[in-house]
């Protein structure tokens, strides 16, 4: 079986986010990047466990981003995976960076394509689709378990007020979810193997963004906490019935 | 030209979710001078016509039943199909575990720029410019699409639904027929008598100062006498006391309810970013340093044990 494994850079979850140039820029000074969760803790270790229940399963990891995804990658080589594919372009909107994942799995013929649920900083959960349909595959969103059986997958994905259990034939778009797997910490001979796997570079198809984003905001600042006595509960009832309307 | 709303279901009824898209995109017609038409795929059991009071006009029903157990592929092109036949230039998805599949597939079949996960109306002044949350809610971006159609999806309680008066809707049933599912659905699993984190106007939530699963009788009889929805925050469902899809926070899930009420949770960064579009955010902690006081529109500095119960029962004799 050969999987392919999409990987998003993306600012540390302890970020302070902050924009510049008048808010229409992530301001990047002292950002700490790293793999988008959802991508390493679920997507890659999920496929990492399929490789580890069947020796001939070949995993290759892509992102889509200059030069200084390459660490990003070496890491996620680290964790599993025999080799990692760059498209070597400053990514775009979930469409481009779709289009250019899916000409790699056009060249690569994968029976399994995992990507994370979401990318925590754009948070369009768009990419998985958006490959499956440029690839012309069936797509399970939010999987929260994946088994395997011969051509025969059998899915768990996340539905509003509950859970839903699939079914489908590789090959197949999945996007992971919690639950999926557990996270890993690359080890020693991991670190040193992913030295010598191949990383290649591939030239962007350039597809263009249909979208572009104008402008950032930050939430608005609460104008202060309304404590009230722990001996009071009543009055805080009473203020969110009377004053915040909220019950 | 016209906006076209999906109407998602499931099991014979439609999704509140839904009811929300319908009132948004029935206003973003009327802000582009057009009509607010709706797509039904397969059978609900509510009066169609009936959805004319949220302001749309006709509603597009393919009433084959296959439709009610259709994977995301199949309502994709069905969608693609009516958006075709009625010449839609905006549709409308609810960014929920529907939306989620079939908006990014609708739009890499049509082309069309998508914004996933948007918090207000559209921008038309100047472009066609559409609000989001980015950075798992410690920001947003406001994103112009610049094809000529063009995919919202809508975060859950960031519009409301309103009813614009007694019109009904013209039916107009279409004939699609549905292309071959390919994801089997073997079975469903809905959590009874809860209610679904997403849509909740009212999230309890327990953090590690509930100091074990056993105590959590404090947080499902608050939420129960509140109607509200059970949450945690993300060390209590990594420790297993609750389960994952109850994690709000930047890993888990993204809630904007109307009143968030967080007990013995420190208030992490990655935590804030879940919570901080909810429009009341009280927060019951006996440590007073906890970040989460800041970020709170009212607060108790107290120890849960003690508090909660007496929350319960001021709100019982608030109901009466």
């Amino acid at each position: 079986m050969k999987i392919l494994v999409a990987i998003s850079k993306v600012p540390d979850t302890t970020a302070k986010i902050t924009f510049k140039d008048g808010g229409t820029k992530f301001n990047e000074d002292g950002v700490q990047w790293i793999i988008n969760p959802y991508d390493e803790w679920y997507a890659l270790v999920r496929a990492v466990e399929l490789k580890e229940a069947a020796a001939d399963t070949i995993i290759h990891l892509v992102t889509v981003g200059d030069a200084s995804s390459d660490a990003i990658l070496r890491k996620v080589l680290a964790l599993g995976g025999d080799e990692a594919i760059r498209v070597n372009a400053i990514p775009g909107d979930s469409f481009s960076v779709a289009s250019e994942i899916a000409a790699v799995a056009k060249e690569g013929n994968y029976d399994l394509i995992f990507t994370g649920k979401e990318a925590i900083d754009y948070n369009a959960s768009a990419v998985g689709g958006m490959l499956a349909e440029l690839l012309n595959l069936p797509y399970v969103a939010t999987a929260t378990k994946f088994e395997i059986s011969g051509n025969t997958a059998t899915i768990v994905r996340e539905i509003e007020g509950g859970e839903e259990t699939d079914e489908a034939s590789l090959p197949l778009v999945v996007s992971c979810a919690k639950g999926m797997a557990m996270q890993r910490i690359p080890n020693m001979r991991g670190i040193i193997g992913a030295r010598s796997k191949p990383l290649k570079v591939v030239e962007p198809t350039s597809v263009e963004s249909l979208t572009e984003v104008v402008g950032f905001e930050l939430p608005p600042v609460k104008t202060g906490v309304k404590l009230v006595d722990a001996d009071n509960v009543d009055e805080l009832v009473r203020l969110l019935h009377e004053e915040a309307k909220v019950i | 030209m016209s906006v076209l709303i999906y109407i998602d279901h499931t099991e014979g009824q439609i999704k509140k979710g839904s009811l929300e898209a319908l009132s948004y995109g029935a206003a973003l017609a009327r802000k582009l001078n057009t009509t607010a038409e709706a797509l039904l795929l397969g059978t609900v059991k509510e009066e169609l016509s009936t959805l004319g009071k949220y302001g749309i006009a006709k509603i597009h029903q393919a009433a084959d039943e296959s439709f009610n157990a259709a994977d995301a592929q199949v309502i994709a092109n069905a969608v693609s199909a009516a958006v075709s036949a009625s010449g839609a230039n905006v549709v409308i998805f609810s960014f929920n575990a529907t939306g989620v599949a079939v908006a990014p597939r609708l739009a890499a079949s049509l082309k069309a720029g998508l914004v996933a996960g948007a918090v207000a109306l559209p921008e038309t002044e100047n472009g066609f410019i559409v609000k989001k949350t980015v950075f798992s809610g410690k920001a947003s971006a406001k994103v112009k699409i610049n094809s000529a159609v063009k995919i919202i999806s809508l975060n859950a309680n960031s519009f409301g639904i309103h009813e614009m008066g007694d019109t009904t809707a013209e039916i107009n049933i279409v004939d699609i027929t549905p292309t071959e599912n390919k994801v089997k659905v073997l079975s469903t699993e809905l959590i009874k008598g809860e209610v679904p984190l997403a849509e909740a106007e009212i999230v309890v939530s327990g953090g590690r100062g509930l100091k074990g699963p056993e105590n959590w009788y404090l947080i499902s009889d608050l939420a129960h006498e509140l109607h509200g929805a059970i949450a945690c925050s993300r060390p209590v469902a990594d420790d297993g006391w609750r389960p994952h899809h109850e994690h709000v926070g930047q890993t888990g899930v993204q809630v904007a309810p109307n009143l968030y009420i967080a007990i013995g949770i420190s208030g992490a960064i990655q935590h804030l970013g879940g919570v901080n579009r909810s429009k009341t955010i009280v927060v019951i902690n006996k440590d007073a340093d906890a970040p989460f006081f800041k970020a709170a529109d009212y607060g108790i500095v107290g120890d849960a044990f003690e508090v909660v119960p007496k929350m319960i029962e001021a709100v019982k004799k608030l109901k009466g």
